[in-house]
């Protein structure tokens, strides 16, 4: 079995691969499905209608996709530029511990004013976090995958020392957890009485932003072609390491308001659990998107309802939602081989 | 399409027993990547005892037919069979078990290890606890006496010079009794006098049985080795000859499909100097690949042509005048200013065009676009650029006009470059460096592997720029290219380089000799 290199196919072709590579979850999974002792179908049918059956379901839905959008951008950039950004989780915490420092009070300004500042502010914070480990790597070589996610643990084990000491809610019967933000520094809910917020609307603006920036500008450019060929853009005369920096930042701060949209928008306080692993589910979210920032959108919602749907699946069927581990993690692998049949095509023999 | 010339037999089949007898047949091969046909019904037998070449422009097919061959790739029609036997396709493991063993361009050795081993490596069977080398060795110092490969079974591949090498590669398809051998482009790395020296190697081959495919495209070399030459044009045989037969323009037609007529070259009287390196040494590991205190002036309206084996600081010097080396001692004049900073922007900023070494690994970006490629050294430009955002348009339509200036055969400015043949490549690396009108143009390599149409075209191209008063640095391993083209000729050795001679001072013996100069001493 040997792999040669084909023409890109058409976009309308194109987009036939991820359709095909979430049937072919869908039917890998069904095995398991079985093996629990319920019927494929119904489950299916059942985590669909939990994801997108009802105003409800599908308002959770888009609510659980903010953050991952945001994640999922925040890697789509970096491993555009083969940064290989593995801690948007600490980036994230990072935008939340800013968005609570400025959000409880420090900042007496008005909410159209005071929201942009936090979220600003929250940026940076992430930004600078990526930027140490992108300058170990462009000083000295240090392989930014360790530093990045080792960095998760450090920014945890400092947002619950926060917690327990200066950002703890005096309030909090002991709880570790913060003060919650003050009503001006906190992000309107679209639907009133349902819990889907505006940080909803700052994700899509960020995917569009983001395409525009990879597709139309001189940085998507230079980032395109450092990633693609790191040695060929130095020799044209393109500063890889500068690029890599911006590229650093750029995810980062993507990161971070997660953390900011996730605290504003939807917690109201920083807590320890504030993130499931939005961090890591990102990674999973930019490669599904073909690391396409408009398709990290898609692919944040595909994730985030097989995440919704499968709890209410589990709640009627029985079988435990950790079968949405199961599906994102095979949806991941399938994904993979198909970016790659699209790209090559297989001779046997 | 049996076309093999029953008459005539090869001045060469010297002893050796029946020569007539057909080792390898291949019938019918056609091989299709998508829409290119890369091999189209080719056939033809390789007898015992003779030497084919394999002769053929860039994308001709060569490669392609001897990975068929070889079991790299699988054929979409068509059969071979070696010893009367079919051979089973798309298995490497069959065409060496069938005794067909290949040396590659770029070497399969493993630097860490020695002769012995590398040789033994992969013959042994696994789960043996250690090797037993001796009797490896003894048979190694058999067929290195037998065929006049001369190397210390015990030396490690690092310490060995490239034309050693070669030998241990020849040594290792011979060890598994290989009865025919493929050799691709084997002379690309070598001296003269190291070429002189395989080819006698070859005639000890083909006197004792063997059966060489050699592939080139340096008609030279063909001449004076084969037996019969194979024309492989587009992917179709477009010609068979006896060598001794044939000469030099017919072959290079039949190549190409039109008479080619080398350049004039009007003697030109050099002008100012336009860069200037002053004992210029660079860091960096192995003492051939570092620069030794080198002065070098290029001229406008110049070409300097600079020789040497491949590996003895060529590849530094080229970084030096691109701007991605950096020298650590020494200094940079470029158009009587001395330069303070030294990277690729400022070289490109100081109107230095620079066509790269390896035009996959360096001089493109496979993955993305031929518009996307040609505006890597000038994207930031007002041309292309605006508050930030590119100009697609502008790219695109710059795409276009190197394609049309250029002579480039590519599908559109949004194909993948990677999907463009090696020729076509080169042509548009040609078009962005020269595009803006360098004064001074580092040419590296500008013709390797390419066909000889594309070689006079590039030629045709540096030679315009010459003209127009560029001052131009030619680095070449083909020293007919060099001595064709240059109006002065240094030699690099070992980070060193000799003084310069003018066009016609000094014979194609005496650069040689000038090429090994330092490699005896390093060798004993």
């Amino acid at each position: 079995m040997r792999l040669e290199p084909k023409p890109a196919p058409p976009l309308a072709i194109l987009l036939l691969y991820p359709l095909g590579a979430i049937v072919a979850t869908l039917v890998f999974v069904s095995f398991l499905v079985l093996a629990a002792g319920a019927s494929p179908f119904s489950v299916i049918w059942l985590v669909a209608r939990g994801a997108a059956g009802s105003q409800f379901a599908a308002l959770e839905t888009l609510t659980r996709a903010t953050p991952l959008i945001f994640t999922g951008l925040a890697v789509a950039v970096a491993f555009r530029a083969k940064l290989w950004n593995i801690g948007a989780e600490a980036q994230l915490y990072a935008g939340g511990i800013v968005t609570v420092v400025l959000g409880t009070g420090a900042l007496p300004l008005p909410q159209p004013v005071l929201l942009p500042v936090i979220a600003i502010a929250a940026m940076a914070a992430g930004a600078l976090l990526l930027l140490g480990p992108a300058l170990l790597k462009t000083r000295f070589g240090v392989d930014e995958v360790v530093t990045t996610l080792l960095l998760n643990f450090v920014v945890l084990l400092f947002v619950s020392m926060l917690l327990e000491g200066p950002l703890k809610d005096p309030t909090g019967l002991g709880w570790p957890q913060s003060s919650k933000v003050v009503a001006d520094a906190q992000l309107p809910r679209i639907v009133t009485g349902k819990r889907l917020h505006y940080g909803f609307v700052l994700a899509l603006a960020a995917a569009v932003a983001t395409w525009v920036v990879m597709k139309k500008t001189v940085l998507g450019y230079e980032m395109r072609a450092v990633g693609h060929n790191p040695q060929a853009a130095r020799f044209a005369g393109i500063p890889v390491d500068t690029v890599l920096l911006k590229t650093a930042l750029l995810s980062g701060g993507l990161a971070a308001l997660a953390g900011f949209s996730e605290v504003a928008g939807l917690k109201g306080n920083l807590t320890l659990d504030l993130s499931p692993g939005y961090g890591y589910s990102g990674i999973v979210v930019a490669m599904l998107a073909m690391l396409n920032p408009l398709g990290v959108v898609a692919a944040a919602i595909f994730v985030a309802g097989i995440f919704v749907g499968a709890d209410a699946m589990s709640r009627s069927a029985g079988v435990p939602s950790y079968i949405a581990d199961v599906v994102v993690a095979t949806a991941l692998l399938t994904m993979v081989t198909a970016i790659l049949l699209s790209r090559y095509r297989v001779r046997w023999r | 399409m049996q076309t093999h010339p029953a008459a005539s037999p090869p001045p060469s089949a010297q002893g050796g027993g029946s020569a007539r007898e057909p080792v390898l047949r291949l019938s019918g091969i056609t091989k299709r990547f998508g829409p290119l046909v890369a091999n189209d019904a080719i056939s033809f037998e390789l007898m015992r005892g003779e030497v084919i070449a394999l002769l053929g422009e860039n994308g001709a097919g060569k490669t392609t037919l001897m990975n068929i061959l070889f079991g790299h790739y699988v054929a979409d029609e068509g059969t071979v069979e070696a010893f009367g036997a079919p051979l089973r396709p798309g298995d490497p493991k069959a065409a060496l078990e069938a005794g067909i063993g290949m040396v590659h361009q770029h070497f399969t050795l493993a630097d860490n290890m020695t002769v012995v081993e590398n040789i033994a490596l992969g013959t042994e069977p696994l789960w043996r606890p250690r090797f037993e080398l001796g009797a490896a060795r003894a048979r190694i110092r058999a067929l290195s006496a037998d065929f006049g490969l001369f190397v210390d079974p015990d030396s490690t591949i690092a310490a060995l010079t490239v034309g050693e090498r070669q030998r241990v590669e020849i040594l290792k398809a011979l060890y598994r009794d290989a009865r025919i051998l493929i050799l691709d482009e084997p002379t690309a790395v070598l001296t003269p006098g190291e070429t002189e020296a395989l080819f006698g190697t070859l005639k000890l081959l083909v006197a004792k049985g063997l059966s060489i495919i050699f592939i080139s495209h340096k008609l030279a070399e063909v001449m004076a080795v084969s037996d019969r030459v194979l024309v492989l044009r587009a992917g179709r045989l477009a010609g068979e000859r006896v060598t001794a037969a044939s000469g030099r323009a017919e072959l290079a037609a039949l190549m190409v499909g039109q008479e080619v007529v080398s350049p004039p070259v009007a003697p030109l009287r050099g002008g100012a100097p336009l860069l200037v390196l002053r004992e210029v040494s660079t860091g960096g590991r192995g003492t051939g690949a570092r620069l030794d205190r080198v002065t070098l002036t290029l001229r406008a309206g110049e070409i300097t042509g600079l020789a040497g084996v491949s590996g003895n600081g060529q590849s530094a010097l080229a970084g030096v005048v691109a701007g991605t080396e950096i020298p650590t001692t020494g200094e940079i004049e470029i158009a009587g200013r001395v330069v303070s900073v030294w990277s690729p922007r400022a070289a490109l900023d100081l109107g230095i065009g620079r066509i790269p070494e390896d035009r996959h690994a360096v001089g493109t970006i496979g993955d993305m676009s031929v518009a996307e490629n040609v505006i890597s050294e000038q994207y930031r430009s007002p041309r292309f650029a605006r508050h930030g955002l590119l100009d697609w348009a502008a790219a695109r339509a710059f795409a276009e006009e190197i394609i049309r200036d250029y002579d480039v055969k590519c599908p559109s400015p949004d194909a993948r470059i990677r999907l463009l043949s090696g020729g076509n490549m080169q042509k548009l690396i040609l078009g962005r460096a020269l595009d803006p009108e360098p004064r001074i143009i580092l040419a590296n390599q500008p013709t390797r592997g390419l066909d000889v149409g594309a070689v006079s075209y590039v030629h045709r191209r540096l030679l315009e720029a010459r003209e127009r008063g560029a001052a131009i640095l030619l680095i070449s391993e083909d020293l007919e290219e060099i001595m064709a083209l240059s109006d002065r000729i240094v030699v690099m050795s070992r980070g060193r380089l000799s003084g310069a001679s003018a066009r016609g001072e000094r014979t194609i013996a005496q650069l040689g000799e000038l090429m090994a100069g330092h490699q005896g001493e390093a060798a004993a």
